[in-house]
């Protein structure tokens, strides 16, 4: 215990000075954070506002209104299981692949007997089962992520089609079909919104008020840091797969709520629009970052470009151009607003 | 007849990276035709001033004269086209590419401006590598399949490659059996027999003796001695000049010898062993005590603190605390019996960079603030916060970002997250480097009141100095295996240096 305090105080005037300007870093980062997610949903109103004037009749309508949230629900509950993987630093190119292979799993003859259960039960456990095989090759196994649920999107696709044989499954559980209808309201809202709000707030919490929220962080942020620091790596990635398997399982559900039918086809490129949407709502690609409010803001400005490209008639080709140019642009802020991101 | 210029001359080289003056004013001057001795410790700045010659870093000040005239090494590129080529210790080497395309690798043969002529690169490999006596290698093997001391001699043909005047070899002799070493030898000597200048940088003082002409020694940014005669220049001047310090580290005071030796070890290494890392350690750690392990960069000691913490799976041997084993190359076992870690790479391997002090604390206790996973933010923050004072870490605020810290507060974070977890064991790595000199001290002060409540203190350093003043017990490495061990009183500086760098004790 030689000398402690004066050498503390010698210190002191310079880290002073540097925790003060720590300090205001953070706080002007934290303020960059917030004018993010101000932005996004500024680009939300902007989008409003062109969609009543491009479209005043239409866009506008209740009905619109609703089958934009609702189209935005199914996307947003796997763009959630997404931010996760992602802000743990990982990749899950599966998702669609698995929320067709759920919705035809779960609309099979033999499903559909035990009812509105069975069909639940079947997606979610189909979901959860295509996460465990990710997550075992990924934290076990070692593989690449990319490669990994890449290998899942080919036979998990190929798995679907071979149970359809290529047709439609159509769902004839009444209990099922209300859900989807036109005038279902749980607590005033279409129910599949009110599935993707139950989502979006669970995620939220997780994220940001559990040790796994933390951990998952840690995990993407600094694998060898995390792993040094006694956390146990392999288990928290395996988690993160399963926990976005769940998500495709519960959107094949709603899928199938929504159509009345399972297809092999569904769920195609979904993988592109949970991952572009977690990107342009701030979560960082290389991990250790993520919010669950700017990717379901991303996924209603994606959502909102596709509904008023349709109600203007213009061609999907310029639809993907302009989110192209969305993901570019987002990215690009994203550089901005990281100083010392070496 | 004018004199000759010398072929390179630096002169006032200044170089600073955030919180550290690497180059404090470097001299070097490389005659034609001469193998250039560069000689110092670990952070003496070798490494930074020949990647300001590789035009890699920017000097902040200071000239280079290239044959008479000042240039500006502003690119890698730049440096190459003058004549300057670097042989780093890393090699750096596409694995993926064959031999002759790394040779060639930026400037390779075309014709018509694209297309390689691939024959021609071959051809040209070949002949570089009869010049330098390994025509056995085929030039179109890829680098990968080759053994480390063929993939040196695909370096140096890829320096030879170019029209160069100037090649700078960072220890390259480290990876070499004695015949490789001779062959080197005989390299370099024909090299400066056709005018080629040769900085050569090694621990190996009689290589030094052998080859060097001349010697220029660094310590501390700064160089202490230029052109020296390499082979007349006695061995203790090298050391003394290497050594000789202006900044003196204050220490706190040590307990007096022996004083742990009645009480049970609380670590104890047993026959640990890794192929190709280091021999077998034995090694007993008590209560309040701090030893150090003392040894070059690649002797072995960063590996045997991170196989005690499991980081690493031994081939053999076995750890124990408290007496009970732990299960071999488990990190969450060498946790949960105590043991905590501040490893060498502060940033890579210790820190959350994106995230608060208080996370980057609290990180290895999460679950004591959490009922069924719900973290208690309060709770959390709080007990982070008292961590973080006890170790009086600036600013006095968990909140702060972590990378606005200063190196030194940094490395509070982590020293206050395995505090905050009441271990028993902590293992420090380099727990000053990038940490400037008046917040050492106090490092060093909070790491003797840790030991003093109790803790079992294993501290690694290359500056031997630091192990030496801070440490009870010093144990000396030298290539994987513990040389000699010593009570750290009974050792100088001069002797330890002369211990890893010879091997053998001198009176």
């Amino acid at each position: 215990m030689t000398q402690p305090a004066t050498a503390a105080q010698k210190e002191t005037p310079t880290s002073a000075a540097k925790s003060a300007r720590g300090q205001e870093i953070s706080r002007r980062l934290g303020l960059r954070w917030d004018v993010r997610s101000l932005s996004l949903l500024g680009v939300l109103v902007v989008l409003v506002a062109v969609g009543g004037i491009t479209a005043p009749d239409e866009f506008l309508a209740t009905s619109n209104l609703q089958l934009v949230l609702t189209q935005a629900s199914v996307i947003g509950v796997v763009t959630v299981g997404m931010t996760f993987v992602i802000t743990g630093g990982g990749i899950d190119l599966s998702v669609g692949a698995i929320v067709a292979l759920a919705s035809v799993w779960a609309t099979t003859v033999a499903t559909q007997e035990f009812g509105f259960a069975g069909i639940l039960f079947t997606a979610v456990i189909v979901g959860v089962g295509c996460g465990l095989v990710n997550g075992l090759l990924i934290a076990y196994g070692r593989l690449v992520p990319f490669i990994a649920t890449l290998a899942m999107l080919a036979s998990a696709r190929g798995l679907a089609l071979q149970i359809t044989d290529g047709s439609t499954q159509i769902v004839a559980v009444d209990s099922v079909l209300d859900l989807g209808a036109r005038d279902a309201y749980v607590l005033g809202v279409p129910p599949l919104v009110l599935i993707f709000a139950a989502v979006t707030v669970i995620g939220w919490l997780l994220l940001n008020r559990t040790t796994f929220g933390r951990r998952t962080v840690a995990v993407g942020g600094n694998a060898e840091a995390a792993r040094l620091a006694g956390i146990d790596v392999r288990r928290q990635r395996l988690y993160l797969y399963l926990l976005s398997g769940l998500c495709c399982g519960i959107a094949a559900f709603m899928l199938i709520v929504l159509a009345g039918s399972g297809q092999n086809t569904n769920g195609n490129l979904y993988e592109l629009d949970a991952i572009a949407a977690a990107i342009i709502g701030g979560t960082l690609l290389s991990g250790g970052r993520g919010t669950i409010l700017g990717s379901v803001l991303g996924v209603l400005v994606f959502t909102t470009i596709t509904n008023i490209f349709a109600l203007n008639n213009l061609e999907t080709a310029v639809q993907q151009i302009a989110k192209g140019a969305i993901i570019v642009a987002a990215v690009l802020v994203q550089r901005r607003s990281m100083p010392g991101d070496a | 007849m004018a004199p000759q210029p010398p072929l390179l001359t630096m002169s006032g080289i200044t170089k600073s990276f955030p919180g550290v003056r690497a180059l404090d004013g470097v001299d070097l001057e490389v005659q034609a035709g001469e193998v250039h001795c560069l000689l110092g410790q670990n952070g003496a700045g070798k490494s930074t001033l020949i990647k300001v010659l590789a035009g890699a870093h920017q000097p902040d000040s200071g000239e280079i004269t290239w044959r008479g005239e000042p240039v500006t090494l502003r690119s890698p590129i730049a440096a190459m086209r003058l004549g300057i080529a670097t042989i780093y210790q890393e090699l750096d080497l596409i694995e993926g590419l064959s031999v002759a395309e790394n040779v060639f690798l930026g400037h390779e043969p075309t014709s018509a401006g694209f297309v390689v002529r691939g024959s021609v690169a071959r051809a040209a490999t070949a002949q570089l590598l009869r010049r330098l006596g390994h025509s056995e290698i085929d030039p179109a093997r890829l680098v990968g399949d080759l053994s480390a001391a063929q993939q040196q001699i695909v370096s140096m043909a890829r320096a030879l490659s170019h029209d160069v005047r100037l090649i700078v070899m960072d220890e390259p002799s480290a990876a070499l059996d004695p015949e490789e070493v001779d062959n080197l030898f005989r390299i370099v000597g024909d090299l400066t027999a056709d005018g080629v200048a040769v900085i050569y940088i090694s621990h190996r003082l009689e290589e030094i003796r052998r080859i060097g002409r001349r010697v220029t020694v660094l310590k501390e940014g700064r160089s202490v001695a230029g052109g020296l005669p390499a082979e007349s220049t006695p061995t203790e001047e090298v050391v003394a000049l290497m050594t000789g310090r202006n900044v003196e580290y204050v220490f706190p005071e040590r307990p007096e010898a022996g004083f742990a030796a009645g009480s049970e070890p609380v670590l104890k290494v047993e026959g640990l062993t890794r192929r190709g890392e280091f021999a077998p350690v034995d090694l007993e750690l008590r209560p309040g005590e701090i030893v150090g392990l003392a040894g070059l960069v690649g002797s072995g000691r960063s590996e045997i603190l991170e196989t005690i913490y499991g980081a690493r799976k031994p081939d053999g041997g076995r750890v124990l605390v408290d007496g009970a084993p732990l299960r071999p190359g488990s990190v969450r076992a060498a946790v949960r019996a105590g043991i905590g870690l501040a490893p060498e790479e502060r940033k890579a391997q210790g820190l959350l960079m994106l995230e608060s002090v208080s996370s980057n604390v609290s990180v290895s206790t999460l679950s004591r603030f959490a009922r069924a996973g719900w973290l208690d933010r309060r709770t959390e923050r709080a007990a982070a916060h008292q961590a973080v004072r006890e170790l009086s870490l600036r600013p006095d605020n968990p909140d702060a970002a972590i990378r606005t810290l200063s190196g030194g507060n940094q490395q509070k974070a982590v020293l206050a997250r395995w505090l905050l977890r009441g271990c028993k064991v902590l293992l420090l790595d380099e727990p000053t480097r990038g940490v400037d000199i008046g917040a050492r001290a106090e490092l060093y002060a909070v790491i003797r009141r840790l030991a003093d409540e109790g803790l079992a203190v294993l501290l690694v350093s290359s500056e031997v100095p630091e192990v030496l003043g801070l440490a009870d017990r010093v144990l000396v490495l030298r290539e994987g295996s513990v040389v000699h061990t010593a009570d750290a009183r009974e050792l100088d500086e001069h002797r330890v240096l002369d211990l890893v760098m010879e091997g053998s004790p001198t009176p």
